[in-house]
């Protein structure tokens, strides 16, 4: 199963680098990245798989939001089956 | 991977559209829990509806934390309480059926649901003991609960209007006013009284577990008026074209549904009933359907034209929504209630939006003349009245329809009636005084009408 992490927020030096490495601790594989800055707003979508995760997704979850909070970024992490679902037939 | 456009379609609709999954609703049989000693029959119903629905609340919070989207109310319907009385009801009309409200509050608080519905009778040809007696105990059940919805079915396209349940509603509703009038008149909320009910709406106050249904069934609620709405400020096309942005919204809408339906009953092991594809509005700024009429075009909800732009929605709603689920049912279309829609409550406020017009609007969308706040000293008749012209509009077109309406005690035309919450408040408005309390007493049922030579 495979989730997609969305990170916005003032552009920084570091975020793909604390987001990675929150997914490392937690044995989540990036499986891909998009990145770009639009007049200082960051914005990355990323795709990872949580089959091998060595917590529950809901505590994954729980972990992003604290990271969002901390570093005053709106992150959203959510299986892609939601994704899959409203645009995929 | 995904397209990244998409990815953020979808967060937009949930963070700043209001979509949402309204109601994970579980519907419960209860007719395992039938016995002629009222005390030992609450204690079977307490027993399995807190069993069956023990994990019901922790599976829908995992299932919105999992996938992103808020799940709003996790509920639960039960079948019919007359059905279930009917053994210890025996021949007395006068039996009072509250215990059984208490029994199911007293579950719902247990299993941490906001409502629970199915205090309930199916009256649309005649009065079985029990169902009178039921009939008799809403107002008392209801004002001493909190979270107890009650609905009646007085009607039907294969039956007819059941009069004489008609007339009765009426006196209930103002009963149920008077007993509840230190809060607005709250009580009459969570009371619909139906024509051509659904047995498998997940949709409160009129939701309850149908004698067709399984043993336990998810059906699940979907919402999303502020998707439609922000879909249409971007459509600057031809009303044709308007439809067809509403069918492409409501299928991603009605896809949410089905995968948190499949998933709520994958992980509560229970079968997956329906999706209702309605469009239900909240009080909340940005989800209104008023607000989505005016952005096709109107200056203010119940202009003329206001049935027309609300047929487009509720048939472009379905169409949409019914590719996007394996199992489509419940009231399945647009909601219109007053009190909880910000755009119906400023029309009602600046006096574009009537109860005349509200009614001709629920000819063509789903259920009815729904949270609606009237003066607390219109009689009775004239409350059973409009419930007829209500049932006649859904026995003869075929349809649900159905009436949510609050005379709230101590106020009249211009007062303000405010409930919170998903409930929201309503502006009182005017109701026609001329009496049809010579048509009402009659009594009697009016016949099931011909299906062909449709004119």
């Amino acid at each position: 199963m495979n989730a997609v992490i969305t990170v916005t927020g003032k552009d920084t030096v570091g975020i793909i680098a604390k987001v990675s490495s929150e997914c490392f601790k937690y044995n989540a594989n990036i499986l891909d990245i998009t990145q770009k800055v639009f007049g200082g707003m960051f914005v990355m979508t990323m795709l990872i798989s949580v089959d091998e995760l060595n917590i529950k997704f809901a505590d994954f979850v729980d972990i992003m939001n604290d990271l969002a909070k901390k570093e005053h970024l709106v992150i959203h992490t959510m299986h892609e089956s939601i994704f899959d679902a409203m645009h995929n037939i | 991977m995904l397209n990244e456009s998409k990815i953020l379609e979808t967060i937009n609709m949930i963070t700043q559209e209001h979509l949402d999954i309204r109601t994970v609703t579980m519907g419960i049989s209860l007719h395992s829990c039938v016995d002629s000693d009222t005390k030992k029959c609450c204690a079977r119903i307490y027993d399995k509806i807190t069993k069956k629905a023990e994990n019901l609340v922790a599976a829908g919070e995992s299932i919105e934390k999992e996938l992103g989207i808020p799940i709003i109310n996790k509920r639960i319907s039960v079948t019919p309480i007359s059905l279930i009385a009917a053994a210890a009801a025996g021949d007395d009309e006068n039996f009072d059926c509250s215990p059984f409200a208490e029994t199911l509050q007293k579950a719902a608080d247990t299993c941490g649901v906001n409502f629970i519905g199915g205090f309930s009778a199916l009256v649309q040809k005649g009065f079985a003991v029990s169902d009178k007696a039921l009939i008799k105990s809403i107002p008392s059940a209801l004002a001493a609960t909190k979270n107890v919805c009650s609905s009646v079915n007085v009607a039907s396209t294969k039956a007819g209007i059941n009069m004489n349940a008609v007339a009765m509603m009426g006196k209930t509703i103002k009963q149920l006013a008077y007993l509840t009038r230190e809060n607005d008149s709250i009580g009459c909320a969570k009371l619909v009284v139906f024509a051509n009910v659904p047995e498998d709406n997940p949709f409160m106050a009129g939701a309850f577990h149908g004698s067709g249904e399984g043993e336990c069934m998810i059906n699940v609620g979907v919402s999303g008026p502020g998707v439609v709405k922000r879909a249409l400020e971007k459509c600057d096309g031809d009303l044709s074209e308007v439809a067809e942005t509403i069918k492409k919204t409501a299928f991603k809408i009605t896809r949410m549904g089905q995968l948190v339906a499949a998933q709520a009953s994958k992980k509560l092991g229970v079968p997956f009933g329906i999706v209702d594809l309605s469009l239900a509005p909240t009080p909340a700024i940005g989800d209104s359907v008023a607000h989505i009429l005016e952005e096709m075009g109107l200056e203010s909800c119940g202009s003329c034209g206001t049935t027309a732009a609300l047929a487009l929605l509720n048939d472009a709603v379905k169409k949409g929504g019914v590719m996007a689920s394996s199992h489509v049912g419940g009231l399945s279309g647009a909601f219109i209630p007053v009190s909880e829609d910000a755009g119906m409550i400023s029309a009602a406020k600046s006096g574009a939006l009537t109860i005349e017009k509200l009614e001709a609007m629920t000819a063509v969308c789903s259920v009815g003349l729904d949270m609606i706040a009237v003066p607390g000293d219109t009689p009775d008749e004239v409350i059973s009245a409009l419930i007829a012209d209500e049932a006649a509009i859904g026995v003869v077109n075929s349809k649900t329809t159905a009436v949510r309406v609050i005379p709230a005690y101590g106020k009249t035309v211009g007062d303000t009636v405010s409930f919170g919450g998903l409930l929201g408040e309503a502006p009182v408005m005017k109701i026609s005084s001329f009496s049809p309390a010579k048509f009402i007493s009659r009594g009697g049922r009016i016949p099931a009408p011909i299906q062909s030579l449709k004119n």
